[in-house]
């Protein structure tokens, strides 16, 4: 088949990314197709009687009326296949890391694409199945190991099922038959059109949470596994620290970061840093479990829209072999200007702030695909899709169209807040305006200890009560609290202080276990009490500032993991010792 | 800016004028980005570029206005070349207007090679990490905000701030600790006043460094389109001395509000659909292609580090084009009316400021390994100083404690010794400078600072 028999069409306006052609009649809405002498990537985004509007993926300086337009007669997808992880792809999936000599080529030039896996390199197949077994979509045909930690599953495509009639060598490359079905090979390399969510069985009710190790996010706004958070804040607050965060830390099987619009060293210090840095959970590097999909700032801006399907067709697919997956959008804002951009080249109606009126309806097909699921296939696998999405309201202004539609569609709210990032209290999460709807305290309870939820209520609460005392010392100075209400003032500090503030760049306060969060959060409260108990005149407030103990509180976050219950129950005993009023 | 030798078509074809824009019909041909050449009616030339075409009209940006044009006599010439700029070591020591001609008196410069003005994105992959400490001798930057090679910073001012004076300061004294070869400043005006490019030109010639420095000047009396093109022709050359001549390139662009305004009469003339206060709505994508241009790269010597002065209409940090800006770039350097009125020089706001980079480039073997906690101490006292200002102003100083007193002392102190300096500071002396200040706070306070650092700091103190 040649890519003619599709059609070809001519160039007859260019605007910005969006180019019009005639000559199309045949095509597909969403086709890909070429532009222009180089080449160009372009996807058909409208079709009228005569005309089709292309969304072009790359620079269209230089394009000129009559230059041809090629229908490749099949939809923008990806490539799927073992090879995936450790890769750094544009956001259509043309390989970033490797130019003509090998390494990558300083500057992007046009009209080129790599190849998103390695045709050439063999892999050790194990089949699952043998001949005369019957298979359905999902079923698992055979497997290879992809890193040291992740087993890759080939599994049957949706749409095929019948009985395997041979087996494929098992020293094999990704466009070698593994199986064949009913007489059709199936190999390891698949095709999915990424605007399309791929099938599950059934979704789960998302019970566990996806432990960060950041305290603020772990102990009061978990994200659940399968669920979806936002994470909206102005500029200098801190969403691309704390996205990195969590592509560092979460407890995730495979990790994909979607950098949209964002700048270029900030993902060279993630690119650069990943393939040093030892995976948490054992085996090889942070790179070996992270695919990245990175269009920034100054690369196509069309691009950047097809960036974030991307990202979530290649997270679907891992799901569907049964393994949980981070999928961390930095930022949907530059992925909905895109939507902007290109829908105020065709001159369509401005909806609210000028961006087109469906883009609660493209924000919510995207956060939709987030979820738990029971997987295709006869064997009952689960696997998750979590969406952490970073947000860029303009000016810091949280009414903003893509703020509130995330809000609608989001689980967990992340406030950043720019007071808090201007005195360097990071991570900058506003306790008071954030929240999680996910109901995880029965997880805490089973896996760690009983009060965990109790715990986080008090400590929300006092923070609550904190704010409150605070607005009235603005007003009328300190000297106006009681006694009790000087403990609470204080406590809130410790907490904002010497709990929720967490340093990403601290080699031991980066990650937190649960285990040390809750001990940390225990002694915070143990101390609270006592006080409550014991300062009830001026003189014992004034002693409640100069306890020796408030220095080991501040260190805290400085234990090391495994000794964290020791150093609590010891600390708790000097607090008893030094305060008084043990009951 | 090239003027190529042989124009391919001419167009008479001029079908109407609307602001900066030209619209040619039977253009067919022409390529969108390609650069033409417009034949006014009394004969003088004027160089634009194709930014659109539909069928057989083109739209044309006309670089130096429309004023004078006409329908019937105006001629348009196409080059069939992208815009391009001749690059060199050439450029080094000379001035140049907002298209790239000279205007110091001396020849054309001989260039190297021509590149596209428009340059191509760099690879994310392909990006080196910038580590590499500048040392500005400013304290509030070196201490706090601290700038990389490679970095692109803004400095967001309000009008009537000494932002001219921090950047040519910068452009003086910065230098990389132990190295003082391979360094080079390109400096771009967009829309400066005449007394503006009077005081730049004063003191890049009196720092003699005037040979080490390219100067684009686009002035507030020039053609306001030009300023969509000062900034390309400055990075260009940039790019070229950073990426094949190993040179480390300090770009100042100066001031990007105007460059924005220019974005703006482009898209109002294009009668587009108008975004935030009637910016376009690709102004995000717009001001990245000029602001991602800076970097280091892997198997390269040189760096291109960015300065950007950028203007807040109304001293309004939302206001879209700090906005975005600080979206895009790697930090911010914020400047204070309030420090200003009180003689603090310069009037760097540390608490809204910001380098993003900063993490990787201090530290020992890079600035000194007590520069993280210091920074950290450093804000978290003055920003409890500052508060305590704003409730005193309530409440009265007496209603505070002791402690609190101290911090309030602490706030004052750091800004007229550790922000406020005349003369340039090494980072030890600005580090140093800080552990004085410390001084003032009781030492179970220091909570940033870890107790061997004290200890260690403390006995060399005394």
């Amino acid at each position: 088949m040649t890519i003619s028999d599709h059609g070809e069409g001519r160039v007859v306006r260019v605007a910005g990314p969006v180019v019009t052609a005639t000559g199309l009649e045949r095509a597909r809405l969403y086709n890909v197709v070429r532009v222009g002498e180089h080449g160009l990537v372009g996807e058909i985004i409208r079709l009228e009687q005569h005309r089709a509007v292309v969304q072009v993926y790359e620079d269209t300086i230089g394009l000129r009326v009559g230059d041809p337009v090629v229908d490749t007669g099949s939809a923008l997808s990806v490539e799927l296949g073992p090879g995936l992880l450790g890769s750094i792809f544009d956001g259509v999936q043309s390989l970033l890391t490797h130019g003509p000599g090998g390494a990558p080529a300083p500057f992007l030039e046009r009209g080129v694409t790599r190849r998103a896996l390695d045709a050439r390199r063999h892999r050790r197949v194990h089949h699952s199945v043998e001949v005369g077994d019957h298979v359905e979509p999902g079923d698992e045909v055979a497997t290879t190991p992809e890193t040291a930690t992740l087993t890759h599953r080939i599994l049957v495509p949706d749409g095929v099922s019948g009985e395997v009639t041979a087996l494929g060598s098992t020293d094999a490359t990704i466009d070698d038959p593994v199986v064949w079905i009913d007489g059709e090979a199936l190999g390891m390399r698949t095709r999915w059109p990424v605007r399309t969510p791929r099938p599950v069985a059934t979704r789960l009710d998302p019970t566990v949470p996806l432990v960060t190790g950041q305290r603020v996010v772990d102990s009061f706004f978990p994200v659940a596994r399968g669920g979806t958070a936002t994470i909206p804040g102005g500029f200098g607050t801190g969403k691309t620290v704390l996205e990195q965060a969590f592509a560092r830390w979460a407890d995730a099987d495979v990790v994909v970061y979607v950098a949209c619009g964002e700048r270029g060293n900030e993902m060279a210090e993630l690119l650069e840093e990943f393939p040093k840095l030892p995976d948490p959970r054992g085996g090889g590097t942070l790179m070996d479990r992270t695919i990245v999909v990175v269009n920034t700032s100054n690369m196509p801006v069309a691009a950047r829209e097809a960036g974030i399907y991307t990202g979530i067709t290649i997270a679907e697919y891992y799901r569907d072999q049964g393994y949980d997956v981070a999928l961390l959008a930095d930022s949907t804002s530059r992925w909905a200007e895109a939507l902007r951009e290109v829908s105020s080249r065709l001159e369509e109606l401005p909806g609210e702030e000028g961006y087109p009126a469906y883009l609660p309806a493209r924000l919510a097909e995207f956060y939709e695909r987030a979820g738990a699921v029971r997987t295709l296939g006869r064997a009952e696998r689960t696997g998750s899709v979590t969406v952490v999405a970073a947000v860029s309201p303009p000016g810091g202004d949280l009414s903003e169209p893509v703020t509130q539609q995330s809000l609608r569609l989001a689980g967990t709210f992340w406030a950043l807040d720019v007071t808090l990032a201007q005195r360097r209290h990071f991570p900058a999460i506003h306790w008071s305006r954030s929240y999680s709807l996910y109901d995880l305290g029965p997880w805490f309870g089973s896996r760690t200890v009983d009060d965990w939820d109790a715990q986080r209520r008090w400590a929300i609460e006092l923070l609550a009560e904190e704010e409150r005392l605070g607005n009235l010392v603005q007003l009328l100075g300190l000297d106006v609290l009681a006694p009790a209400e000087r403990v609470v003032f204080q406590t809130g500090r410790i907490l904002r202080e010497d709990f929720l503030q967490q340093s990403a760049f601290d080699e031991v306060d980066a990650f937190c276990t649960l285990d040390k969060q809750y001990w940390m959060l225990h002694v915070i409260r143990h101390l609270h009490e006592r006080l409550i108990a014991t300062v009830t005149d001026e003189i014992a407030v004034e002693h409640m500032a100069r306890l020796e103990v408030l220095t080991d509180v501040a260190r805290m976050r400085s234990w090391l993991p495994e000794e964290a219950e020791d150093r609590a129950r010891e600390l708790v005993a000097r607090i008893d010792a030094e305060v008084g009023g043990a009951p | 800016m090239r003027h190529p030798p042989l124009y391919v078509v001419e167009l008479p074809t001029v079908s109407g004028l609307a602001g900066p824009l030209l619209f040619v019909d039977r253009a067919t041909g022409a390529a969108v980005g390609e650069v033409v050449e417009v034949v006014a009616p009394d004969g003088t030339l004027r160089p634009g570029q194709v930014l659109e075409i539909d069928g057989e009209r083109a739209v044309i940006e006309v670089f130096t206005g429309t004023r004078g044009l006409d329908l019937a006599s105006t001629v348009v010439r196409l080059s069939g070349e992208p815009a391009r700029l001749g690059v060199g070591t050439g450029l080094l020591g000379r001035i140049l207007d907002g298209s790239g001609r000279p205007v110091d008196g001396g020849p054309p410069p001989m260039p190297e090679t021509f590149a596209d003005v428009h340059g191509a994105p760099i690879n994310p992959a392909a990006r080196l990490h910038p580590t590499e400490f500048i040392e500005t001798g400013v304290s509030a930057i070196d201490g706090l905000n601290t700038l990389l090679r490679g970095q692109k910073l803004p400095i967001f001012s309000g009008f009537g701030l000494p932002s001219d004076e921090l950047a040519a300061r910068i452009a003086i004294d910065a230098r990389v600790p132990g190295e003082d070869e391979g360094f080079a400043v390109v400096f771009a005006a967009m829309g400066i006043t005449h007394r503006q490019a009077a005081f730049y030109r004063r003191v890049f010639s009196e720092s003699g460094r005037m040979h080490r420095t390219t100067v684009f000047l686009n002035l507030a009396d020039d053609a306001g389109i030009e300023r969509l093109l000062t900034p390309r022709l400055a990075l260009t050359a940039a790019e070229h001395l950073a990426f094949e001549r190993d040179l480390h390139v300090l770009v100042i662009l100066t001031d990007m509000t105007n460059y924005c305004e220019a974005l703006r009469e482009v898209a109002t003339a294009r009668e587009e659909v108008p975004g935030r206060r009637g910016y376009p709505g690709y102004m995000y994508t717009d001001l990245a292609s000029v602001y991602e241009r800076a970097g280091r790269l892997t198997g390269k010597v040189g760096s291109l580090t960015q300065l950007v002065i950028v203007s807040m209409p109304d001293d309004d940090i939302t206001h879209p084009i700090p906005d975005l800006s600080g979206y895009i770039t790697e930090g911010q350097i914020v400047l204070s009316r309030d420090l200003h009125r009180r003689g603090i020089d310069p009037p760097i706001d540390v608490l809204p400021s910001l380098s993003r980079l900063m993490n990787a480039g201090i530290g020992k073997g890079r600035t000194r390994d007590d520069h993280r906690q210091v920074a950290d101490q450093l804000y978290a006292a003055y920003a409890r100083g500052r508060d305590l200002r704003r409730m005193v102003a309530i409440i009265g100083e007496a209603g505070l404690g002791e402690i609190d007193r101290s911090y309030l002392a602490f706030a004052d102190l750091f800004e007229q010794r550790f922000v406020s300096h005349s003369t340039r500071r090494s980072i030890d002396e600005t580090l140093d400078t800080a552990w004085g200040l410390f001084d003032l706070l009781p030492a179970a306070e220091l909570k940033k600072l870890s107790p061997d650092l004290v200890a260690v700091r403390g006995a060399a103190d005394r």
